[in-house]
């Protein structure tokens, strides 16, 4: 019997590296046991992810689905604690770095990496036998998307955003809690809001918010619900402010089209984009409709003739005057040296074609 | 014709007149801000939406709006 054989593997695994948090009275044994049993998603391993991811590892949760759609850069390192310059070096995705690195912290846990983008086509099958959703995405239609598959299978997830040295983070207890779009009702047309390309980010914001997810997810794994945060925190370490909003009027209100209607358009792909500015990038990426596997080798081959061209068993890169294409095996691509959509599906079009 | 009469009010720490009659509707008017991508607070109690237009403003509110931000 399989179920009872887990149950005797959890009973007998060692506890000794976890003493400092089985001591902490509210966690104890029985939670610590939990832990190990426990599986999270840790969606987008960029700032807020590394530190989630990291935070989660090290806590001994049993399994860690680490999904990113990113390659590593020089200017992630200021922020982004998991990777170091060997990462970047190597052009590795943020999920298989993400990977090597945690496996080195805790061997006696269960990792994940999944190199693709979370959409509305893979949510399901990504959200698969997860107790918490962790979000470390970068946008709001991701959020969005994942707000809807939450509500949906009634899995909890901790929202967190941060910009400039302001962060801001929520526990979603779907059924219980409000949701994300109690609280936004849609997301702000691209271009409107600020964005860390051009407001910029400062590392400590990131660390502070991605805790504050890392501890919420813990309770929840933990079985501690009760002690989850149920406001909407504001932090912001420039300006020494920290506010927290009662989010229940919200939820009594009864107006979500989410939880209260179980209208989930972004799980539909009613909304669904099929390219996006990366956050901090000057990079957009673009989604094929139809995602199929890539031969990264021919795509090597072709984009060799017109320009330098790199290659690692998940990516190939070319460098085409002003302009860095990335193409993944998912049949992604990532067009470096722009934030204008258009402009990258046109270099798109023209090396690798439509 | 007397001047409108303006209420002081703060928003998110910021001292501000708004004239009397307002109310959060109008005044996410004039902050050119939209509803539906923000929340508001006034005197530590949430706004829904629904109520927004309905909502007076008055003397001395505390306002706190919201706006949710994306990177990470």
């Amino acid at each position: 019997m399989a179920t009872t054989d887990n149950q005797h593997d959890s009973q007998s695994v060692d506890l000794a590296r976890y003493a400092r948090q089985v001591r902490y009275a509210p966690l104890g044994e029985a939670g610590q046991r939990r832990l190990l049993a426990s599986r999270v998603l840790v969606c987008g391993c960029g700032a807020l992810g590394s530190v989630i991811a990291n935070t989660l590892a090290r806590a001994g949760v049993g399994y860690l689905r680490i999904v990113d759609r990113d390659f590593l850069e020089l200017n992630n390192l200021q922020r982004q604690v998991l990777y170091d310059e060997a990462d970047v070096a190597a052009g590795l995705p943020k999920a298989i770095a993400a990977a090597n690195k945690l496996r080195q912290i805790n061997s006696e846990i269960s990792i994940e990496p999944l190199v693709t983008d979370v959409d509305f086509t893979n949510v399901e099958e990504l959200t698969d036998g997860i107790d918490v959703i962790v979000d470390g995405t970068d946008n709001f239609e991701t959020r969005m998307l994942v707000n809807d598959i939450s509500l949906k299978r009634k899995i909890p997830w901790v929202y967190g955003g941060c910009l400039g040295a302001e962060g801001q983070t929520m526990t979603i207890i779907p059924g219980e809690t409000a949701c994300l779009r109690c609280l936004m009702s849609d997301t702000p047309p691209p271009g409107t809001t600020p964005t860390c390309d051009t407001a910029g980010i400062l590392g400590p914001i990131i660390n502070v918010i991605a805790s504050m997810q890392a501890a919420e997810a813990l309770k929840i794994a933990s079985g501690s619900l009760a002690a989850i945060n149920r406001q909407l925190t504001i932090i912001d370490l420039w300006d020494n402010r920290i506010r927290q909003v009662n989010l229940e009027s919200l939820r009594a209100s009864g107006e979500c089209a989410a939880c209260d209607r179980g209208e989930f358009p972004w799980l539909a792909g009613e909304r669904a984009s099929h390219s996006a500015i990366l956050c901090g990038r000057n990079a957009v990426q673009l989604n094929p409709s139809d995602r199929a596997q890539a031969s990264l080798d021919q795509l090597a081959a072709k984009l060799a003739t017109v320009g330098r061209v790199t290659q690692n068993k998940y990516l190939v890169r070319a460098s085409i005057g002003d302009y860095v294409l990335t193409l993944f095996a998912d049949g992604r691509a990532i067009v470096g040296g722009t934030d204008d959509i258009a402009t990258a599906r046109g270099v798109y079009a023209k090396y690798v074609g439509t | 014709m007397p001047e409108p009469e303006r209420l002081q009010i703060v928003v998110n720490g910021q001292p501000r007149a708004v004239a009397a009659g307002s109310t959060v509707a109008s005044l996410l008017q004039e902050l050119e801000m939209t509803a539906r991508h923000v929340a508001v607070e006034v005197n530590l109690e949430l706004i829904p939406r629904a109520r927004h237009a309905e909502h007076l403003l008055s003397a001395g509110d505390q306002l706190e709006v919201v706006t949710l931000v994306g990177g990470g």
